[in-house]
């Protein structure tokens, strides 16, 4: 079997590749892939940690999976959020490109 | 055998992950990201999550991506190939890497002691999500339904547009 571990590493490593991809990207749809990206390795990480450690110390009843659940139900919401806000974003200033929307930048 | 799946769908999922962040064509970054979350998929699998597995490929590969795809066909502009990166992608790079050592350093520090890996009973997961946590299991439906119906009063045509 795969330790527990590698799927850490793999999380964090998908983890790092969302990061780099909110902090570098400048088309919002790209800076929301990457945040999806972020939010599947925490999923991943959660339930690594449900399937390998349930029954030992306070990891009980396979709570990882059930959080991941919720994870993936605010992750539809803020889907659909974010891109209604890039809707209007485009339609308002004709641009996707965070970097020009300045408006209440001081 | 579990290896195996394992390194392959590892590769998949980061090569899917970097594509999404490499590519400059928004389309292909949104499948680049479908290869990535299928792939994570088969990583709920092979940690006996079926039922997360099934819930990923319809979330998201039937309907994030689908409204990812939306969203660019209305947002279709010429400045698309042109926006890539930033001028701070150098720091950004740096940020990714400093975070990746640190969360590889914590998990690799101090191995947890580990059960055999097993897979809830289906049961067990309803039981679970509908008594331990049916008080945050509401609020998340509130959740959505007040994201959705802001959405809908946000994208809506009309309105003080300039």
């Amino acid at each position: 079997m795969v330790p527990l571990t590698y799927f850490q590493l793999l999380s964090a490593a998908l983890f790092a590749i969302g990061l780099y991809g909110v902090l570098a990207r400048r088309s919002a749809v790209l800076i929301v892939l990457s945040i999806e990206l972020m939010l599947n390795a925490v999923n991943i990480n959660l339930i690594a940690a449900a399937s390998h450690l349930d029954g030992t110390g306070s990891f009980r009843y396979f709570d990882g999976q059930v959080i991941a659940i919720f994870v993936i139900t605010i992750a539809a919401a803020e889907v659909g959020l974010a891109l209604a806000i890039i809707l209007r974003m485009y339609r308002n200033r004709a641009t996707v490109d965070v970097d020009e929307i300045n408006l209440m930048k001081w | 055998m579990s290896w195996l799946l394992f390194g392959l769908l590892a590769v998949l999922t980061l090569g899917g992950g970097l594509g999404v962040v490499a590519t400059r064509n928004v389309v292909h970054a949104a499948l680049f990201l479908l290869l990535s979350l299928t792939a994570v998929a088969g990583v709920y699998l092979v940690l006996f999550a079926e039922f997360l597995a099934l819930v990923q490929v319809l979330i998201y590969g039937g309907a994030i991506v689908i409204v990812v795809l939306f969203a660019v066909m209305l947002t279709r502009s010429a400045d698309y190939p042109r926006i890539s990166d930033n001028r701070q992608w150098p720091l950004a790079a740096v940020a990714a890497v400093g975070v990746l050592g640190v969360l590889a350093a914590a998990f690799t520090a101090r191995p947890t002691p580990v059960t055999r890996p097993q897979a809830p009973v289906f049961d067990d997961l309803a039981n679970s999500l509908f008594t331990r946590w049916a008080v945050p299991f509401e609020v998340a439906s509130l959740v959505l339904l007040v994201a959705l119906i802001g959405a809908i009063i946000i994208a809506r045509a009309g309105g003080n547009e300039r």
